[in-house]
């Protein structure tokens, strides 16, 4: 307990850390796997190589990654910028396929009737793509930002400021305490994460939230009938 | 008025859906376009607002070859009806009527307004319009979609099977409240339907395909029962048989109008009784006989 009293300050700052290391992953995998997934989608020929890189990107072990990066990319061995990057791409390898599905999800008619009635193609993406596509993508990102924060803990073994921390430094020392900070940690962060994504969800996709209950259209369907008797 | 003059249509797959079709589709009439499945309507209908462009031929709407029209400009002035409504679910129904509206820029708020109109103009409550479309009835969602085609009031409406996915008993309510707003808005109207009753019932013209894109017979509803072209026209009218092979015969020495299976249909009346122009009808106890409605311009026929 005291040990949780005295390191109170450092907990709360690496758990912010933590935090904000796997909120730019997930946001930036997520912006740039939307416009891959709508051409995979788009462009049926090109969709299984397009799925099937980034589809290999996930297969790529994370430790080997993370210390390959450095080289690749010019940055400190300690840069949190590797591990960031890193997660970006594991985040894109996620969301693409997702991405994909979601377009694939809106229904082709009213993709046909928004032309038909006069949206441009760029009017409909952001007006009617996006928007239908909503609602797995929302499962994307969702899937995306727990496994993003869990990842990021690993990024402690080459010393990148994380939650991970506690769960090293406590094996090494064999205190159950510290380790539990970590497990516990992480898990706060991602339930609190998932609740905002979904909160989110709700806000944005008000037409999703309140499916149509049987009762209310059985009740819209017997009163056509009654007017048109 | 509405030209095609000798389109084809031949997809990248090689399928040729309308073959060297040529039709004048008058202004303010409605022209149906029938057949089965497959047979080349969707695809006609279009070509009219550009969403297919023709292989051949050119279609011109008053005068004009439409191929030198910006396709997405020239779909906001046409009205679009279809199957399943075609509403974007994630908009609710007041915002789903003032679509076309806000995309031509008028202000989100006036069009709105408007579109609480047009509900009143094809009969629905105005507490739905805060609705999203899934929480509506098939029939409403129908009505919301000829709501949306109208509220830029176009020249034209488009309309492609628009009342095929709702029951019977609705589709029939859909289908004068159609003919009720015709007489107002006098639209220049094609529609779309693989169900004859319906094409005889809604047509001032009618086409009759066969399948890509072949017409078997254009013509007035009275036109084409009085003499079908073919067997096939016919068979497909049902000229032969059920209800619309009416003859008379003599009860109590007057004339009575009887179907194929000797059921009393009505009686014939001077034709100055004012129901003569549509004998062809069909439905003689529908109390909705639109005997107030402009024969179709001769000049305007179909070719
Ligand atoms: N985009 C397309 N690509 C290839 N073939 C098509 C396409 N659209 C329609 N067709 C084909 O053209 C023919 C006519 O289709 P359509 O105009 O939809 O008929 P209808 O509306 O009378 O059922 C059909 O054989 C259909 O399979
Ligand atoms: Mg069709």
């Amino acid at each position: 307990m005291s040990w949780l009293l005295g390191n109170a300050d450092q907990i709360v700052q690496i758990t912010l850390v933590h935090a904000w290391y796997s909120a730019l992953p997930i946001v930036i995998g997520f912006v740039i796997a939307i416009p891959i997934g709508w051409l995979a989608n788009r462009y049926r020929v090109g969709r299984g190589t397009i799925l099937a890189v980034v589809g290999l990107l996930y297969a790529v072990p994370s430790l080997p990654l993370f210390v390959a990066l450095p080289s690749l990319l010019g940055t400190r061995i300690l840069d949190p910028a590797n591990v960031i990057v890193a997660l970006t791409i594991y985040a894109i390898a996620i969301m693409v396929r997702t991405a994909s599905d979601a377009f694939a999800s809106v229904e082709i008619d009213v993709l046909l009737s928004a032309t038909a009635v006069g949206f441009s193609t760029w009017r409909r993406f952001w007006s009617v793509e996006l928007p239908l596509a909503g609602p797995v993508l929302l499962s994307g990102i969702r899937v995306v930002s727990v496994s993003t924060i869990s990842l990021l803990s690993v990024g402690s073994v080459i010393g990148v400021t994380s939650l991970g921390y506690f769960f090293l430094d406590g094996f090494q020392r064999a205190f159950a305490l510290e380790i539990i900070v970590g497990i516990v940690g992480t898990i706060v962060i991602a339930v609190i994460s998932d609740l905002l994504l979904s909160l989110a969800g709700r806000l944005l996709m008000p037409w999703n939230a309140r499916p149509p209950s049987r009762r209310a259209v059985r009740r819209a369907e017997a009163r056509t009938l009654v007017e048109a008797a | 008025m509405i030209e095609f003059r000798s389109v084809t249509k031949r997809f990248p797959d090689g399928t040729v859906a309308v073959r060297d079709f040529s039709l004048v589709i008058p202004s303010r009439r409605i022209t149906v376009l029938v057949g089965s499945s497959g047979s080349g309507k969707t695809t006609i209908l279009r070509m009219i607002n550009r969403m297919v462009d023709p292989t051949s031929g050119t279609i011109e709407i008053d005068g004009d070859d439409i191929a030198g029209i910006e396709p997405v400009g020239l779909r906001r002035g046409i009205g679009y009806v279809m199957q399943n409504a075609g509403l974007l679910p994630h908009r609710r129904v007041a915002d789903n009527i003032a679509t076309v509206p806000v995309l031509r820029g008028v202000r989100r708020k006036d069009a709105r307004a408007r579109a609480l109109e047009l509900m009143d103009t094809v009969g629905l409550d105005r507490s739905l319009a805060e609705r999203y479309p899934s929480q509506l009835s098939g029939g409403q969602q129908q009505r919301v979609g000829v709501a949306r085609g109208l509220a830029v009031d176009p020249n034209i409406l488009l309309m492609d099977e628009p009342f095929g996915a709702v029951d019977p008993l609705v589709r029939a309510e859909l289908q004068r409240e159609l003919l009720r707003l015709q007489r107002d808005l006098d639209k220049t109207v094609v529609f779309v339907t693989h169900d004859i009753d319906e094409a005889l019932l809604l047509g001032d013209q009618i086409v009759i395909f066969t399948t890509g894109g072949i017409v078997a017979q254009a013509g007035t509803p009275q036109e084409i029962l009085a003499a079908p072209a073919d067997e096939f026209v016919a068979r497909f009218v049902g000229a032969d048989r059920g209800k619309r092979a009416l003859h008379v015969r003599e009860q109590n020495g007057r004339p009575v109008v009887v179907d194929s299976e000797g059921r009393a249909a009505g009686v014939l009346v001077p034709d100055d009784a004012g129901l003569g122009a549509r004998a062809g009808d069909g439905s003689p106890a529908d109390g909705s006989a639109p005997g107030g409605r402009p024969e179709p311009a001769r000049d305007g026929g179909a070719r």
